[in-house]
């Protein structure tokens, strides 16, 4: 707190042990704890109570109807050596997440990029046919029609009418396109509030920095984007960063409306199918739990890493 | 020192002629991606019966009509629940779940950036982490969660989650901290103005990007809300979920199905055009120091 303060109340902080001296602001303060708690008490009922009672969870066998046992560690042992399809789910989310969140991170930033120097005008018009996707609801769908499995479906089509292909190809249920056809699906439907962001960050730029660059020997674009740019906008790239990686790992909805459950072969079985799977449809709570608890600290853990790269842009 | 462009005595930014050509080509090529889908689903809904099974199909519609849009209605008045009743729920939860989420998110905003308390601090670094817990991964404990108090199978089930978004107030008081300047609050404050007071007069209106904002990120989310592992009746079943079981009728129903999508697409849409210099603005301030 300001000295101002504290020599209104005529108690100077020295006097008081750290304890007190909280005990004294808490008190003082009593409205801003009014202000936070009716937001702080849902945000811990349903975000935070939720991923600890997870991590309890992930050490029993509960299944919603019977009184728990403690298993320890017995979920996560059955996870990686028991499950196959649990290993398949893994090497999928990761396929998914490695391609789908670097490759919609870059896409966001370099479209914000490139229409930063349009005008007003044709720029809100491009942004919006970019995010347009990722707000519209079910319109993935229309992969669905476009790849559908007959041949109505536009790829079908044009492929046998040019001699491509002789028969449909049943897109959708063939475990060789399933998975790139969802990464495509994902990544057109990415460009969500990280691209919002990046627009945002780059207009706000000082441009008085963009000319003192030119003066001191900036040559092309390029250098721009890396001395100036960049080191500017780090901020919204952290935030951006922790937004693509949250929905890559968290991807699942999209397969499931395109390919079904499961989809064929598990060929685009990804961790989150698996913990629904058990979560929802077999009810094994405790085992699901463990599931959620790996993806968790998955999410943790790229996230620490990513925000380690970025913080090394424009060095 | 390199050399340097200048045009009337005004330093010129870097740029080639060929870089520029480039950066076009690149936005023509991803933009049609992104765009192609989507005007596919459009015509589809305005394609005659004829049209719809035309082979191979075509990027464009002859004789557009709108009976896909009247065939919707028809195909939704079959329902065991009447239509207005999936709408309802979906405008109904959206709207109280928005403005919940708008008084609560805000209200905490403000505390967390403009007052200094203890464990203030904290409970922001909280919020800012909990932007990786994806829904996914809460869903089961958060069905527990709810069992233990009741919501299961109520509007509330879907309406007090959406109450705190950690979006929300994430965007919320990153804006207040760069966007309210203390000295306007110090004179209120002075004036004898209560904190409550203060927040609610002064702070509120100087923040309407990030309201809106707020408000649209929270409608869309809602808006979208398919089937829900909370909600088991069919009357209180959502409107994309609806839509999604007339889509499911399979191909004879790709026209009307096209148009259901149109019909839901339309909305976000329209509010995100209406808004979309103002989500901008507060994007500007969403930035993760440290």
């Amino acid at each position: 707190m300001s000295s101002k303060t504290a020599q209104k109340k005529a108690v100077a902080r020295k006097d008081m042990t750290r304890w007190q001296w909280t005990w004294k602001e808490m008190k003082r303060n009593k409205v801003a704890y009014l202000m936070v708690a009716p937001y702080m008490l849902i945000f811990t009922c349903f975000k935070i109570l939720p991923v600890l009672l997870s991590i309890v969870i992930s050490f029993t066998d509960f299944n919603l109807l019977q009184m728990p046992n403690i298993v320890w560690l017995d979920n996560y042992v059955r996870l990686f050596l028991d499950d196959d399809i649990f290993l398949i789910a893994a090497k999928n989310t990761l396929i998914f997440a490695a391609i789908v969140g670097p490759v919609s991170y870059l896409m966001s930033l370099m479209v914000a990029w490139f229409i930063n120097e349009l005008s007003p005008k044709i720029r809100a018009v491009v942004t919006l046919i970019f995010y347009a996707p990722s707000i519209s609801g079910q319109v993935y769908l229309v992969w669905g029609t476009l790849f559908s499995s007959d041949s109505y479906g536009w790829a079908n089509a044009w492929l046998v009418k040019l001699g491509i292909i002789s028969k449909e190809i049943a897109w959708f249920e063939d475990a060789d396109y399933v998975m790139p056809l969802c990464i495509v699906v994902a990544l057109w439907t990415s460009l969500g509030t990280a691209f919002l962001s990046f627009i945002a960050g780059l207009q706000g730029i000082d441009k008085a920095q963009y000319e003192a660059g030119a003066v001191d020997g900036i040559r092309n674009r390029w250098q721009e984007l890396w001395y100036i740019t960049l080191p500017n906008m780090k901020p919204q790239l952290m935030f951006g960063a922790v937004m693509a990686i949250t929905s890559s790992f968290g991807f699942g909805g999209v397969v499931t409306a395109l390919c079904g459950f499961p989809s064929v072969d598990y060929a685009a079985h990804t961790i989150v199918h698996h913990l629904e799977d058990y979560g929802s449809q077999r009810f094994e709570t405790g085992y699901s739990s463990a599931i959620a608890v790996v993806l968790f600290v998955v999410m943790i853990g790229s996230n620490a890493l990513v925000k380690k790269v970025i913080s090394k842009v424009g060095s | 020192m390199a050399k340097l462009r200048t045009r009337k005595h005004k330093v010129v930014l870097a740029r080639s002629r060929g870089g520029d050509a480039g950066i076009t080509v690149m936005l023509v090529i991803m933009g049609a991606f992104m765009v192609l889908p989507m005007y596919y689903v459009i015509i589809q809904s305005l394609k005659p019966l004829d049209e719809l099974w035309m082979f191979p199909p075509r990027f464009y519609v002859s004789n557009p009509s709108f009976k896909n849009f009247k065939d919707l209605f028809t195909l939704m008045s079959g329902n065991l629940v009447p239509f207005s009743r999936y709408i309802f729920n979906t405008v109904f939860t959206s709207v109280a779940g928005t403005f919940g989420n708008l008084f609560f998110s805000s209200l905490a905003a403000y505390a967390m950036a403009k007052i200094k308390f203890p464990g203030g601090k904290g409970m922001f670094r909280l919020v800012r982490t909990s932007l990786m817990f994806h829904e996914t991964v809460t869903a089961i404990c958060c069905f527990i969660l709810m069992s233990a108090f009741q919501m299961i199978d109520t509007y509330w089930a879907i309406i007090v989650p959406a109450w705190a978004t950690s979006l929300g107030l994430y965007l919320m008081k990153q804006f207040m901290q760069t966007g309210i300047t203390d000295a306007v609050l110090e004179s209120a404050r002075l004036d004898g103005a209560s904190e409550l007071k203060t927040f609610w007069i002064i702070a509120m209106p100087m923040v309407k990007p990030a309201w809106l904002t707020l408000i649209i990120y929270s409608f869309q989310d809602l808006w979208n809300k398919g089937a829900s592992i909370y909600i088991h009746s069919e009357q209180l079943k959502s409107l994309n979920y609806a839509i999604q079981q007339i889509t499911a009728g399979g191909i004879k129903r790709a026209g009307a199905s096209a148009a259901a999508t149109v019909v839901m697409m339309l909305v976000p849409i329209l509010v995100f055009v209406i808004s979309q210099s103002n989500i901008i603005e507060t994007m500007g301030s969403s930035g993760m120091k440290d």
